[in-house]
């Protein structure tokens, strides 16, 4: 049995690049995350799921209503929301005034909940799902060869990233999004409708990973566990960022990618266990994160 | 301060719970022949064995004519989620509570491994059909024990050696990180090497890798060998697949995958499957039986079956010819009569059950059709060569089983 | 205490003893034996999140790591049943020791999170290592005798053995809470911040409490390898850290007997759900509930949710309350008091 020892440089310069595609996927999904835990101080354990849900929409929207890639773009996120808003609307609200506990394992129990749902519908092999022919085909690299759609995928969730960190940090709705995290009460006291924003925020949160969901349907089998083996692993990318932080989220979705495909070119068994090994040390030396604040 | 204990808490849960485990309370009774069946029906499993071997079974329980010696056959099924407890315990209580007389069961190594010691305890066959572990016939192998379909080294020789002779000699490997998959990539490699190739790369996984092959792939493909072997399953097999269509490695390399099910290519369609190997002991248009027998169950299921599946049935009709020809459902007496039998049904043409508890036929190497090449639905693979049981399975020189020594 | 009170519990524990010791009469001893034995892992479990206050989501590892090393000293090693059920309580109460010292400086969601990311990293430990058999498991672990007289192989005899085991434990956490160490917790739990205030090394009993529960879970997870005969991965996934927190939450946190109902309930569920799908669907004349059996982590995932919203206070908390609802003026005073003495007991 041989192994490949000593690493060119060719294959180190793709193995960085698609570390920064999966990475920029990650960035996606930990971001819905940290704005959902930002603002609503809930971990949506959902998370998964509802990616799931996602890229199953994606397919089911070509398989049942013949439309395309690029409507599916807005409209899978769009359904996605829809459901989360009627999760937070009708369950979640009445959790948030309780030990945080409690939101952790409703939210676990609503993705066991959607995901026996799909398989009893789906079956567990899934369905395949093919990008749209604008973004088929590889370009030359050089060094190695990229499909196009990977290239896409990275441009679309950075502009996504960018766009939300532009969205909170920058604009008048983010800030009273700020502002109602740290002071719900006194916000309301203005005259916004806090119960209202909390519900689109999450609502954004999740269409992030519906979007996450539909650029994932033509690189992975669309099946109901694909968000089960995700969520624990961006997990740990958003505790690493810190569970609040937008910046956070991005960032250390993108360097974990870069970890992750380096660890799968030196020592591949480990590539599982190196999140959580940096997660398990991030969390004792500064619990809020790189990027955090200490809630 | 109430009169009432309240401990009455937990008699109440204890009364609520009688109720509902009523029927563990069901009458011993010899006048049935008793199978029991427990497999993955929701979990990873359920396509390839799940709901559809149920069926599989009440399928060859109806053919073959509802009783045997004039004895009713009684039918039980759980599933048992892969978990080895559920598995187990619930095997245990059909054993004892409600006089089961053989037991078909699997999904999972563990799981096959717990109730081939459980059933060799309790003195009844067991047939284990979907559990991959070659251990049970070697190391754990018991008097009552058959290990039907495939098993690891079956699969893993007959890919690589049938390949090889093909013409692919280098070899790389995409393993999943875990005892499975590397017994496979092992006796892969052993045959590999026997026959004068070499393994050029071995990347190993860990399981639910889902999107991030990419960066395995092309390590694999730098690696410049003719033959990808994926010695993995599920999820990850179907991922990989989809991943080295995307990254062109499909192109420069002849995809192998050591193990899979008809369900997987149907998953992924044959865009991507096409040209790819892989070793199976059954297909459903691989002879008129199978044909006649894979139409009937897919007007039950609307799917085709997969080999496991055609195994739950082929394993319960060769027990029920085995009951009836030994006049008994005696445990020592149906294995004695299960070892003198040759099996002769829609699955296998000369099958035999071995000393050691190995069911042992012919495999074939087969690969997947390409679009242009398929002419019907479900039309995915053309047989490329066959694989002698004596060449594909454990031979009694390598045996660890103390009972064919 | 009252004297009644304490005539009313002694009468409670006889009739839960008598109901114990005939159980086998009616029931298949060998489902009981697996039931008391997550009982232990959820009671345990509960002494950390109920009464101490504390979420850990990483309770699996223990359970499994201890099922591992009982596993293997009466398998491989061929320790006798009490060395081996030791070793496994050691284990738990070892690992939980150094799970603790790192958790418990985090609080709330950060602690849960960090007893998951350990947990995880000993999965993966579990699934490479070769003492544990990977993913096939450690299968064939023997019976043995118990302190060299009891022979524990027939089903009958473990069943009481397993009984007593799983009393003790159940005896030392009511024990426990009922102590000043107890005490002290709980008042942690109230409002850590005077706690500290009043100088209590609030770190030192977090610690205390959490190696207590890992050692008990320790044992039940040995006791259960024993009882089953294998120890495989299944016992240290995350899914089944999920289990146990639904067992707790069904049955009623922060109860005593909780935590028992709750893994009796839960076990039931997953083992006969089919019959139970088509019971309801007799009874309800809806089709559709015969599907149950083949999606029971949807079914589960439901109870899940609805446990969360509408049931927190579990079977028993609502029970308690129930009992302890006032009934005119001096049932009132009488029933206050009486909830007071039945949160604790």
């Amino acid at each position: 049995m041989m192994e490949i020892f000593g690493v060119p440089l060719p294959v180190l310069w793709a193995q960085l690049l698609l570390g920064l595609v999966n990475g920029s996927f990650y960035a996606m999904m930990s971001l819905g995350l940290a704005i959902i835990f930002g603002l609503l101080n809930v971990i949506n354990l959902s998370h998964g799921a509802l990616y799931m849900l996602g890229a199953f929409f994606t397919w089911m929207g070509l398989n049942y209503l013949g439309l395309n890639y690029w409507a599916m773009l807005v409209l899978a996120p769009l359904a996605v929301a829809l459901v989360g808003v009627v999760v937070e609307r009708t369950m979640l609200r009445h959790l948030y005034r309780l030990d945080h506990m409690y939101g952790l394992l409703f939210m676990i129990g609503l993705s066991h909940f959607l995901e026996g749902l799909m398989r009893s519908f789906y079956g567990v092999s899934g369905k395949s799902y093919s990008a749209p022919a604008a973004l088929s085909g590889a370009t030359d690299l050089g060094f190695m060869i990229m499909p196009n759609y990977r290239g896409w995928v990275v441009a679309a969730s950075l502009a996504m990233c960018l766009l939300t960190w532009f969205v909170i940090e920058r604009t008048r709705l983010g800030a009273y999004l700020r502002a109602g995290t740290e002071n719900p009460k006194l916000v309301e006291a203005f005259g916004i409708n806090v119960p209202r924003m909390v519900t689109l925020t999450y609502g954004f949160g999740v269409a992030l990973a519906g979007l996450a969901g539909v650029l994932a349907a033509p690189v992975v089998q669309v099946t109901p566990m694909m968000g089960a083996n995700l969520i624990v692993v961006v997990f740990a990318v958003v505790v690493i960022g810190g569970l609040n932080s937008i910046l956070g989220a991005i960032v250390a979705g993108l360097v974990l990618g870069v970890v992750e495909s380096l660890a799968g070119v030196y020592y591949p068994e480990a590539s599982a266990t190196v999140v959580f090994v940096i997660m398990a040390i991030v969390l004792m030396l500064r619990p809020a994160g790189l990027f955090g604040r200490e809630a | 301060m109430s009169r009432i204990p309240h401990a009455l808490a937990p008699a109440a849960a204890l009364a609520i719970a009688a109720g509902c485990a009523a029927p563990a309370l069901a009458q011993y009774s010899d006048d049935a022949v008793r199978i029991g069946f427990v497999t993955d029906i929701s979990g990873t499993y359920s396509d390839n064995d799940g709901q559809g071997g149920v069926e599989a079974i009440k399928m060859a329980i109806e053919d073959f004519g509802g009783t045997v010696n004039g004895k009713k056959i009684e039918y039980m099924y759980a599933d048992h989620l892969n978990k080895v407890d559920l598995a187990a315990s619930t095997s245990r209580e059909w054993f004892d509570r409600r006089g089961m007389d053989m037991l078909v069961g699997g999904a999972n190594s563990g799981v096959g491994l717990a109730l081939a010691k459980l059933s060799a305890d309790k003195k009844k066959p067991f047939f284990a059909v979907t559990a991959a572990t070659a251990r049970l016939t070697n190391e754990e192998c018991t008097p009552y024990t058959v290990h039907y379909a495939y098993d690891t080294v079956s699969v893993a020789r007959g890919t690589a050696g049938a390949i090889v002779d093909e013409g692919g000699k280098t070899w790389a490997f995409l393993t999943a990180d875990y005892a499975f998959g590397a017994s496979l990539q092992d006796e892969a490699t052993k045959v590999v090497e026997a026959k004068g190739g070499k393994v050029l790369a071995a990347i190993k996984h860990p399981m639910g890798t889902s999107q991030n092959f990419s960066t395995l792939l092309l390590q694999a493909q730098a690696s410049r060998a003719q033959i990808l072997a994926l010695a993995t399953n599920g999820e990850d097999l179907i991922n990989a697949v989809k991943s080295a269509n995307e990254f062109g490695v499909s192109r420069t390399m002849k995809m192998a995958a050591v193990l899979t099910h008809i369900t997987e290519v149907h998953a992924l369609g044959l865009e991507q499957t096409q040209g790819m190997y892989l070793t199976d002991g059954w297909y459903w248009d691989q002879s008129e039986a199978s044909r006649e027998w894979s139409k009937r169950f897919f007007e039950k299921r609307k799917k085709m079956p997969t080999s496991m599946q055609a195994a739950d049935y082929s394993s319960v009709l060769t027990y029920l010819k085995a009951v009836q020809a030994a006049g008994t459902d005696d445990g020592d007496a149906v294995m004695k009569q299960l070892k003198s039998t040759r099996i002769h049904d829609m699955y296998t043409d000369d099958g035999f059950i071995r000393a050691d508890g190995r069911m042992v036929y012919d495999m074939f190497l087969r690969q997947v059709k390409s679009p242009q090449e398929s002419k019907y639905p479900w039309d995915y693979y053309k047989t490329v060569r066959a694989i002698p049981g004596d060449e594909a399975f454990t031979t009694r020189a390598e045996t660890k089983c103390s009972l064919w020594k | 205490m009252r004297a009644a009170t304490v005539v009313n519990r002694r009468n409670g524990y006889l009739l839960a003893a008598a109901l114990l010791l005939a159980a086998p009469l009616v029931f298949y001893p060998l489902l009981l034996t697996k039931v008391y034995c997550f009982a232990l892992f959820a009671c345990a479990f509960n002494l950390l999140i109920g009464f101490a206050g504390l979420v850990s989501f990483g309770h699996a590892a223990f359970f499994g790591g201890a099922g591992y090393v009982g596993g293997y000293a009466l398998a491989t090693l061929g320790w006798p049943v009490e060395l081996a059920l030791a070793a496994g309580t050691l284990t738990g109460a070892a690992m939980g020791y150094v799970v603790g010292l790192l958790a418990i400086r985090r609080k709330g969601v950060y602690f849960s999170m960090v007893t998951l990311a350990l947990a995880q990293m000993c999965y993966f430990f579990y699934l490479q290592a070769p003492f544990t058999g990977g993913e096939d498991g450690l299968q064939g672990i023997p019976r043995g005798r118990l302190l060299g007289l009891v022979d524990l192989s027939d089903d009958l005899v473990l069943y009481y053995a397993v009984l007593a085991i799983v009393a003790a434990g159940y005896a030392l956490i009511v024990r426990t809470i009922h102590s000043p160490f107890g005490q002290v917790l709980k008042a942690i739990r109230e409002n850590e911040a005077r706690a500290v205030s009043l100088g209590y090394d609030v770190a030192r009993y977090k610690l205390l409490a959490f190696v207590l529960s890992t050692a008990l879970t320790g044992l039940a997870g040995a006791t259960k390898a024993l009882a089953l005969g294998f120890a495989t991965l299944t016992d240290a996934h995350w899914a089944m850290s999920g289990m146990v927190i639904l067992m707790t939450l069904i049955g009623g946190m922060g109860t005593f007997v909780g935590p028992v109902v709750g893994a009796f309930v839960i076990l039931l569920l997953e083992s006969k759900l089919d019959e139970i799908g088509d019971f309801l669907a007799e009874l309800t004349g809806i089709d559709w509930f015969h599907a149950f059996g083949t999606s029971v982590t949807m079914v589960l995932g439901l109870v899940f949710m609805v446990c969360v919203l509408a049931f927190r206070r579990g079977l028993v908390g609502e029970w308690i309350r129930w009992r302890a609802r006032p009934r005119g003026k001096a049932a009132g005073a009488a029933a206050a008091g009486g909830a007071a003495g039945a949160g604790n007991g």
